[in-house]
């Protein structure tokens, strides 16, 4: 109970502070945007229009993706500008499931993509909104966004301790997009990236959402995304204790 | 609050040097000392933030390093400066996230916060964005911050550092109540009078190391064995400095500006009626106030620092 109160305040606290961010806010909705208006060109001219809204949830995926990368490593690199890093660390709080609510409140705002993208897709290439399975469609879209926020976690815990791991992130934004299949599908990618895509969320949370709106079964898809969720919070617990105890060896909690 | 023998040690500086204090409950401990001295890494120790090298900080008798979780239960800390506070929303949003993480009750949290706001001058603001605060009022948000679990122990670093007079007067008030209230406070402060209107004793901390350690008077005791002669001058300053140093019972000469004028501070053996010899060094430049005062901490301080 007490965890998930602290949770909630962090995740309340990131949402409302990202929110009044114009820079956040224009980012997390224009990258997909644009992304979405490539790709509807480019499946277009590959006579393809039956796709869009395959490519349409492509891209509101890689909004939330984008937005959890680039906010959950700002997670702890703002609050160390900020001078409130210390101060969440020395709190009785967990510091894991402080940053968890931070790392989640990213991936949340990242809904602001999904709504932008469909809604640019509907209003000017015509994507036809018609989800084949309504509710599973519904509970597709915070198992993504609750799996993404946790392995946004994870790559949190490294900014703990190095003040320069935007390097990492950076990188992986487009590595993540291409191998788990968010622009193209998985089965026109080399073999070796199948084992890479597995272990990342937005494998099974692009799957999840294509499958309940396009007609599939998202049911193992949903089950895959919580499941990983699940590994990521224990993986992220373990690093950021390890990482923060590093951190206060160095003494590195309050350089900005 | 207590240390062992605590070092702090990097690759490059050793912060902390091995120092040894012990803070009663319901005291108000000063640590003074130069930019660098090792204040704020000893501060940092005690918060948990950092981990000693070597030695031990215990804090109600909790180790620092092995009760980490129990100590932050038990303390607040406040750091001066424009930090530390999510600027883009309320003080009281601000104030109410920090009670979930200090897991004050919810019932208990809407009347503790309303206390705090009264304490602390800032009813009526509290619904205010916090980057419209001004520095006082960040700072007493600050401290609202450091008491909202009710904490017996408190750290203020710096606490009103870069606030106006008339902000930094009201902070004192505040940080004066805590004491009376039975909190243990541990204080640091470039601000000498502030020190001792506020302290009940004081460590003097230089290059990582405690140089002199009591109360107040105790400390400005070690230097009123001197006189303090101060001469407003109107001209060169530096000459006359140089030849009051040369006289028999003169024991240091500083000399500071204060506007059009220069104010030479002389240190001199007590009984020694020097103030016409020390006049007769300022040759050639007109001599404003010449006063003789009583030793204050500053004195101290500075006398201090200078043998460290």
């Amino acid at each position: 109970m007490r965890v998930l109160r602290v949770v909630l305040a962090c995740w309340w606290l990131n949402l409302k502070n990202l929110s009044r961010s114009a820079f956040f806010l224009l980012t997390a909705v224009l990258a997909p945007v644009l992304l979405s208006t490539i790709a509807f060109y480019m499946f277009q001219a590959g006579g393809r229009p039956g796709t869009l809204l395959y490519a349409a949830l492509g891209s509101a995926v890689y909004g939330i993706w984008s937005s959890t990368l680039f906010g959950s490593g700002g997670a702890i690199q703002w609050q160390r500008w900020g001078g409130t890093l210390g101060l969440l660390v020395a709190s009785p709080a967990p510091f894991v499931f402080a940053v968890a609510g931070f790392t989640l409140a990213t991936a949340t705002l990242g809904v602001y993509s999904l709504v932008a993208t469909l809604a640019w897709g509907t209003l000017l290439f015509d994507v036809p909104l018609h989800l084949a399975h309504p509710a599973l469609f519904a509970v597709a879209i915070p198992v993504t966004v609750l799996s993404l926020g946790l392995l946004g976690l994870v790559f949190a815990s490294s900014f703990v301790l190095y003040r320069n791991a935007n390097a990492l992130s950076n990188m992986l934004e487009y590595a993540v997009l291409l191998v788990t299949g968010m622009l193209v599908p998985l089965s026109l990618l080399p073999g070796w990236v199948a084992p890479i895509a597995w272990v990342l969320a937005p494998t099974w949370g692009i799957r999840a959402i294509r499958d309940a709106a396009l007609g599939g079964d998202p049911v193992f898809a949903i089950a895959m995304a919580l499941a990983l969720a699940g590994v990521y919070l224990i993986l992220g617990a373990v690093l950021i204790a390890n990482l923060e105890r590093l951190a206060r060896q160095r003494g590195t909690l309050s350089l900005a | 609050m207590s240390t062992g023998v605590l070092r702090r040690r990097s690759a490059e500086i050793e912060a902390v040097a091995g120092i040894t204090f012990a803070v009663e409950q319901g005291e108000l401990f000063g640590l003074l000392g130069p930019n660098g001295a090792g204040k704020t890494t000893t501060i940092k120790v005690f918060t948990t933030l950092l981990l000693p090298t070597s030695g031990a900080a215990r804090v109600l008798g909790l180790d620092v390093v092995s009760d980490t979780s129990q100590v932050r239960r038990k303390i607040g800390f406040v750091f001066g400066g424009d930090r530390g506070l999510y600027d883009r929303i309320s003080g009281l949003d601000n104030l109410r996230f920090f009670a979930e993480l200090y897991g004050v009750p919810v019932g208990e949290q809407r009347r503790r916060i309303e206390s705090l706001l009264e304490l602390v001058g800032l009813r009526g603001r509290e619904r205010e964005r916090v980057e419209g605060y001004s520095r006082g009022m960040r700072q007493r948000l600050h401290i609202a911050r450091g008491l909202l679990h009710d904490p017996p122990v408190l750290f203020l670093d710096e606490p009103t550092l870069g606030v106006d007079p008339v902000g930094a007067r009201e902070l004192r008030d505040v940080i004066a109540d805590l004491t009376a209230a039975g909190k243990t406070v541990l204080l640091t402060t470039h601000y000498m009078f502030e020190a001792d209107a506020l302290c009940d004793r004081i460590a003097v901390i230089a290059g990582g190391r405690i140089v002199a350690e009591g109360t107040p008077q105790e400390l400005k005791a070690g230097v009123s064995e001197a006189r303090v002669i101060e001469i407003e001058v109107f001209g060169d300053a530096e000459g006359p400095a140089a030849a009051m140093r040369t006289l028999p019972g003169v024991r240091a000469v500083t000399v500071t500006t204060r506007d059009q004028a220069q104010l030479i501070t002389a240190e001199t053996d007590p009984g020694a009626e020097l103030t016409p010899a020390l006049l007769a060094q300022v040759d050639g430049a007109a001599v404003g106030r010449v006063a003789v005062r009583e030793t204050t901490l500053e004195d101290a301080y500075v006398a201090l620092v200078r043998e460290a």
